[in-house]
């Protein structure tokens, strides 16, 4: 690759609004800044002026004369903090340099500031890449915060003390601003029901999230501008074919492929990738080995309990690959032992333990010198191919002859790889999926059963915790934030805008993505959730996705000859952990479990009804919760523990005349 | 026979409320009310009733009797259970 200009693992912070002392403003970015070592350990970087202040964390890789941020533009007028990569800098830099733009340094970085002198705010519409930016511009004195497409990488931001506030990770926000660290209620019954927070919330009270694909810009006169410069968008139902055959497509959606590996194999540092077993991650690895000369390194999970184990496959694609590889074997026991660490990283409650094995799978990655991991992250979303879509076709197709004994019989090819399956018992199965048909013409029609099961969670919630939130219908709520146009488009449109936004952008990228790298100052990279590759997928006509009821047609398709065919022929295996057992071993639980989970403390936090998470204890403890519900609901309660008593708690204990929003 | 139902419909109902509800507030759980429309079992919750019944009357439930009619309300799961163990 050219020059080597991308610098990898990065955190920011900073403020803008009322002006300070110079040095309380570098104390408050230092503590600020100070938050986030694991994104940023090897370098500071800092920028201070009359009521404005921007700090950088970074990881040392590559350019080290001149990566340092803040950058600068030529004449010092605009300058940027970001965290991410900029996967098309060479071509962007070129095009500038032609256009007359002198640069400095080799980073990418120093882009974002050329293109934003040529284009305004509309700069971020050039960038093909992941990332958090900051940008002042001083000689208008306004603050720009931008976020990329898909929502992978984060960043939050609050107001107080007549400033604005804003930082990678909530963390850091607390450390300016120690009166954010109390938990809010709406944010935690939108987690529990739809598994991470709806945007712009987050689960603490006053911090909000930037959603993914927009723009906040703060002006010199306090005036703030939120714009959304790019989403998920699918053409109207029953439009002309944007094709003319599958096979121009395929051949197209290859290109397309080469070309987002190709892009986001540009780092200095050799590059890893993370191996499933399944399609998505196994194609972005024989993408490397076809299309590239760059030499890739496997890691992958293990786990000793056989419903949730993928080796075998891990180890067919290995050989087939050649790749050398590393398995992290992973027990209930390292994942019960490695929660609280995850939970201090996710910043958020989780109904799942997933994200623990993969934080334990980065720290592998980094003890084995590579920084980058390149994964089959996105593929599900892009291509439809979790069961959660091809279930919702079923009960579509169901709902067409309701009488129909025959066709709810689907629903059984659904889930085979579930110990406990919801259609294991066909009457049962019929009974449960049967429901909520009176919403099929809704956008929500397809999240119906898996938010009836989450929000069971909520049923724990104490009485005050229940009172604050009020009324609460989520169907409604969810609805409400989605594009006027969506019903519009095909069905399976509609379950993949919400599914990507909903369970990808604030569940996958977030707690089981970005937090868990970061965790190990590991930076993910995800080849499936370029922008042209989503752009070009949106287009594609549903029945090219999910033909019959096998998902990811088109994929398999272009992916064909790359990989054997019982890895192109393979039923999608959702990636999954043991839940409550990973917190009991031999009857007892791990000490944590038993402190936070204690009557006492679950009273005096006052988020749960504590006998009835005592009972769910006693259930847990007895190894009897074999379904999702119980096992998402004691993970929630468990987790939302661990957050008080890390980022609420503690806190609190230690800093307690530091507020700054008095 | 509902005077022989109502033990067996109160341990049933006590069941549901401590392991499925995490409650001991019986007004919670009127004895007509569908579970599955409430939903306090999915077809996960089944197997764990089924088991329950299984272990605390000592019958065997079988595939062709895991039906919604059977299983969906207190008092049918009361009636199911009486009828069983009859038949045994």
């Amino acid at each position: 690759m050219p020059g080597g200009g991308l610098v990898t693992v990065c955190g920011i912070a900073g403020f803008v609004g009322v002006p300070g002392r110079t040095a309380e403003d570098r104390a408050t970015l230092e503590r600020m800044i100070g938050t986030l070592p694991h994104r940023g350990p090897d370098g500071k970087g800092f920028h201070l002026d009359a009521g404005v202040g921007l700090a950088h964390a970074r990881l040392s890789i590559i350019d080290l004369a001149t990566g340092d941020q803040p950058i600068f533009n030529t004449d010092e007028t605009v300058c940027t903090v970001f965290n991410g990569e900029i996967f098309n800098y060479v071509e962007l830099r070129a095009e500038l340099s032609r256009r007359g733009h002198r640069f400095r340094t080799e980073s990418d970085t120093e882009v974002i500031v050329h293109l934003y002198e040529r284009h305004g705010d509309r700069f971020v519409e050039h960038l093909n890449g992941q990332f958090a930016i900051a940008l002042w511009d001083s000689r208008r004195r306004r603050l720009v915060l931008a976020r990329d497409r898909a929502g992978i990488r984060p960043l939050y931001h609050a107001t107080a003390s007549g400033r604005l506030w804003f930082a990678s990770e909530i963390k850091a926000l607390l450390a300016a601003v120690p009166a954010l660290g109390a938990l809010d209620p709406r944010g935690l019954v939108e987690t529990f029901t739809f598994w991470g927070p709806v945007d712009p919330d987050s689960v603490f009270r006053g911090v909000e999230s930037l959603p993914p694909g927009h723009l906040l810009a703060i002006e010199a006169d306090g005036r703030r501008t939120l714009t959304r410069w790019w989403d998920w968008t699918f053409p109207e139902q029953g439009g002309a074919p944007p094709f003319d055959s599958i096979e121009t497509a395929t051949a197209e959606l290859r290109d397309l492929l080469v070309d987002a590996v190709r892009l986001q194999l540009r780092a200095d540092v050799p590059v890893g990738a993370y191996l499933s077993g399944g399609l998505d991650s196994s194609g972005i690895v024989a993408l490397i080995r076809g299309f590239t000369k760059t030499p890739v390194r496997t890691f992958s999970i293990a786990f000793e309990d056989a419903e949730f184990d993928e080796s075998e496959h891990q180890q067919a694609m290995v050989r087939h690959l050649g790749t050398d590889h590393t398995t992290v074997l992973c027990s209930k026991r390292d994942i019960g032992e490695a929660f609280p660490a995850l939970i201090r990283h996710t910043e958020a409650p989780v109904l799942r333990t997933a994200p623990a094995p993969l934080m334990l799978l980065s720290r592998a990655v980094r003890a084995a010198g590579y920084k980058v991991v390149l994964t089959g992250e996105g593929a599900d979303e892009v291509f439809a191919g979790y069961d959660l879509f091809k279930e919702a076709k079923v009960r579509r197709f169901w709902a067409r002859q309701p009488e129909s004994r025959w066709r709810p019989r689907l629903l059984g090819r659904l889930y085979g790889y579930l110990e406990h399956s919801p259609v294991e018992n066909a009457a049962f199965a019929r009974a449960f999926f049967g429901q909520g048909r009176e919403h099929i013409a809704r956008a929500i029609f397809a999240h119906v059963p898996r938010w009836t099961t989450s929000q069971r969670a909520l049923a724990f919630l104490s009485p005050e915790i229940k009172a604050a939130v009020g009324p609460w219908d989520p169907l409604a709520f969810y609805e409400e934030r989605l594009p006027r146009d969506i019903t519009r488009w095909t069905p399976l449109a509609r379950d993949q805008y919400v599914e990507a936004k909903s369970l990808m952008a604030a569940y996958l990228l977030s707690s089981q993505g970005d937090r868990v790298a970061m965790a190990n100052s590991v930076e993910g990279r995800f080849p499936y959730l370029d922008h042209r590759l989503i752009e070009f997928a949106n287009r594609l006509p549903p029945q090219w996705k999910i033909r019959g009821l096998t998902e990811k047609h088109i994929l398999r398709r272009a992916l064909h000859g790359l990989l054997p065919e019982e890895i192109l022929g393979r039923t999608k295996q959702p990636y999954r952990a043991p839940d409550a057992q990973s917190f009991f071993a031999g009857g007892a639980p791990l000490d944590f479990v038993a402190d936070l989970l204690s009557a006492e403390r679950v009273r005096a936090s006052g988020y749960f009804d504590a006998p009835a998470v005592a009972r769910l204890f006693d259930k847990c403890r007895a190894g009897r919760a074999t379904g999702f519900a119980d096992n998402q609901a004691f993970v929630g309660i468990l987790s939302t523990m661990l957050l008080d008593e890390l980022l609420v708690r503690q806190k609190r204990e230690r800093e307690p005349a530091e507020s700054l929003s008095t | 026979m509902p005077s022989d139902l109502s033990p067996i419909r109160d341990q049933v109902r006590g069941y549901i409320l401590q392991n499925l509800l995490f409650t001991d507030d019986a007004s919670q759980l009127p004895d007509d009310v569908s579970l599955l429309e409430r939903g306090i079992i999915d077809s996960t919750g089944v197997l764990e009733i089924v088991m329950f019944l299984e272990e605390t009357y000592g019958i065997k439930v079988k595939d062709s009797d895991m039906l919604p009619e059977n299983f969906d309300k207190v008092d049918n799961i009361a009636r199911f259970v009486a009828r069983t163990v009859d038949r045994a």
